[in-house]
């Protein structure tokens, strides 16, 4: 089984198809959203994780006019301007940041961030951006 | 007699100065007695980290024989900091009343060209995203303002507006001088209503969801010496990454607070306002800020020298993470007297997780820790190379201020009163 993180954009047109239900039933895809936004008139856009045969699931999706984007790295803690107070810790549900308890330095691990970008506003030096 | 002697030392108030009770203490050390070890280069100086290490091998009793010095630190957000400016006088020369810096705000009812910057004002045109903060660390690191003062105009002042840019080194003064620094503890946040809360402790997520805190604990340098016995008014002290001085007690300086068994008070309590010069500062330790949907703030570094001068103060330098409590607070009450919910040290904070009303809570720091751990050795550093001597204070800080709160009333009720 594989596993892989994605962000979907789709036109306004595909707003109405249950697509992540399409790819849970027919597709046999576990998916675990991370992000979801529709606004009228503009792209829609969903930031989920998918395990299972992906080849298909993603074929599927670009047949249906889904733009599927692999996301490598996305959220970024700049060490230079980081000054490891913590607060960024206190709003990532994840547990992607934290403190290390010895080095009280802020530790980030790409692979448990569910790009919610809540560190983004709780981050009092502006030390983390996001390359979505 | 002499086991008398140290024995009348414990049972003294801890409310009295340790400097008119030099005699009374078998190892006690005066400020001056340590400035002369300092400057012959054999001072003992540890950092607040390092003298808990000590205290748990060799006890108190050598600590209080052996240590000389103890640095702390402290790196949190500090709102009540700003500075002041002199511009000098431009031809024809102008009272600047009003006074913008890069679009923000500065106090300008001084005579007739200084100015105050607060560090919570916001700009005009960017509103929370740039500030009297960003101000002064531009300024630290000597990028051009843009300056924009105006007036009535006088007879001495008979221009009107002024419009300049200028740096940091073209100011004839510019010195930090903060109301309110140095917390001495500071209540843990959290929030038990069902809405997200942005306040000045960072996001606080909805039922119970996050705490925070914002004390470097048992590196903070009001905590080492609890009944502030050796910090007084003319303390120099680290201060943005130069020298600084403890110019007066800190607004809101509260002595009212319960404390521990130890002495620690269990939530804010002393403060103190200092001042520096902003010429020598470094934006490594002074560092603007935003808190998101609240406002402006700066990180203030801070670093105070204990001298260990007695037993006494031994104990207290050497109070850790796990003696030092602090009040759980639910922010979600708008009202002035919040409710506690429990309490909780720094140890168990500093954890990553506590527990409040049994619910398992991540805790998250608001002030850094690292950077008041990196201050407590920069400090300790000055003073072994012998660039930082103690200063004995000028006067102490006052043992008894309760913090007020303001009283509403009505134009009638002045009279009945009066």
């Amino acid at each position: 089984m594989a596993k892989g993180r994605f962000v979907l954009s789709f036109p306004p047109s595909l707003v109405g198809e249950p697509l992540t239900y399409t790819l849970v039933k027919n597709y046999n895809i576990i998916t675990n959203i991370h992000r979801a936004k529709i606004t009228p008139e503009e792209e829609g856009r969903l930031v989920v994780e998918m395990t299972g045969e992906l080849e298909p699931a993603i074929r599927y999706l670009e047949e249906k006019g889904v733009k599927v984007e692999p996301i490598a790295r996305e959220i970024l803690v700049e060490e230079e301007i980081c000054v490891h107070c913590g607060a960024c810790v206190g709003v990532c549900f994840s547990r992607a940041l934290s403190l290390n308890t010895e080095t009280f330095e802020i530790k980030f691990d790409r692979e448990k961030c569910t790009l919610c970008e809540f560190c983004l506003k709780a981050c009092p030096v502006n030390a983390i951006s996001s390359k979505f | 007699m002499k086991s008398e002697k140290k024995l009348s030392t414990i049972t003294l108030s801890p409310h009295l100065s340790p400097l008119t009770r030099k005699g009374c203490d078998l190892m006690a050390k005066t400020f001056s007695e340590i400035n002369k070890k300092i400057k012959k280069g054999n001072a003992v100086v540890l950092t607040a980290e390092e003298v808990i290490k000590m205290a748990d091998t060799e006890g108190i009793s050598k600590v209080a024989e052996k240590v000389d010095v103890v640095t702390t630190g402290t790196f949190g957000p500090m709102c009540s900091s700003g500075a002041f400016l002199n511009f000098g006088h431009s031809d024809p020369p102008v009272k600047m009343s009003e006074v913008l810096l890069n679009d923000v705000p500065a106090y300008g009812a001084l005579a007739a060209v200084d100015a105050y910057i607060g560090v919570p004002a916001i700009s005009r045109t960017k509103g929370m995203d740039y500030g009297g903060a960003h101000v002064i660390e531009d300024l630290i690191n000597g990028k051009e303002i843009k300056l924009v003062a105006s007036s009535s105009g006088t007879n001495c002042y008979p221009g009107k507006y002024v419009e300049t840019y200028f740096t940091l080194n073209d100011l004839n003064q510019a010195y930090l001088y903060n109301p309110r620094n140095a917390y001495q503890n500071y209540s843990c946040a959290t929030n038990s209503s069902s809405k997200t809360l942005f306040t000045y402790m960072g996001i606080l997520m909805p039922n119970l969801s996050n705490a925070t805190y914002c004390s470097a604990g048992q590196l903070s340098p009001l905590l080492k010496d609890p009944y502030l016995q050796t910090i007084g008014i003319g303390t120099r002290i680290f201060l943005g990454g130069a020298t600084g001085y403890v110019a007066w007690e800190g607004t809101q300086y509260n002595t009212k607070r319960k404390r521990t068994e130890k002495g620690i008070p269990t939530g804010s309590a002393a403060t103190l306002a200092l001042v520096g010069d902003l010429k020598e500062m470094s934006s490594d330790y002074l560092r603007a800020c935003v808190m998101y949907k609240y406002g402006v703030s700066m990180f203030v570094g801070i670093g105070i020298p204990i001298p260990v001068l007695n037993e006494e103060i031994a104990r207290t330098v050497c109070i850790k993470d796990s003696e030092i409590y602090t009040d759980i607070i639910d922010y979600s009450v708008p009202s002035l007297s919040k409710p506690v919910l429990g309490k909780v040290n720094y140890e168990e904070l500093r954890s990553g997780t506590i527990e409040i009303n049994g619910k398992k809570v991540p805790t998250a720091s608001m002030s850094s820790y690292k950077k008041a751990r990196e201050i407590s050795h920069i400090l300790k550093e000055w003073i072994v190379e012998k660039k930082f001597t103690l200063t004995r204070p000028v006067a102490p800080l006052p043992v008894e201020r309760e913090f007020k709160s303001l009283k509403i009333i009505t134009r009638e009720e002045v009279k009945i009163n009066g």
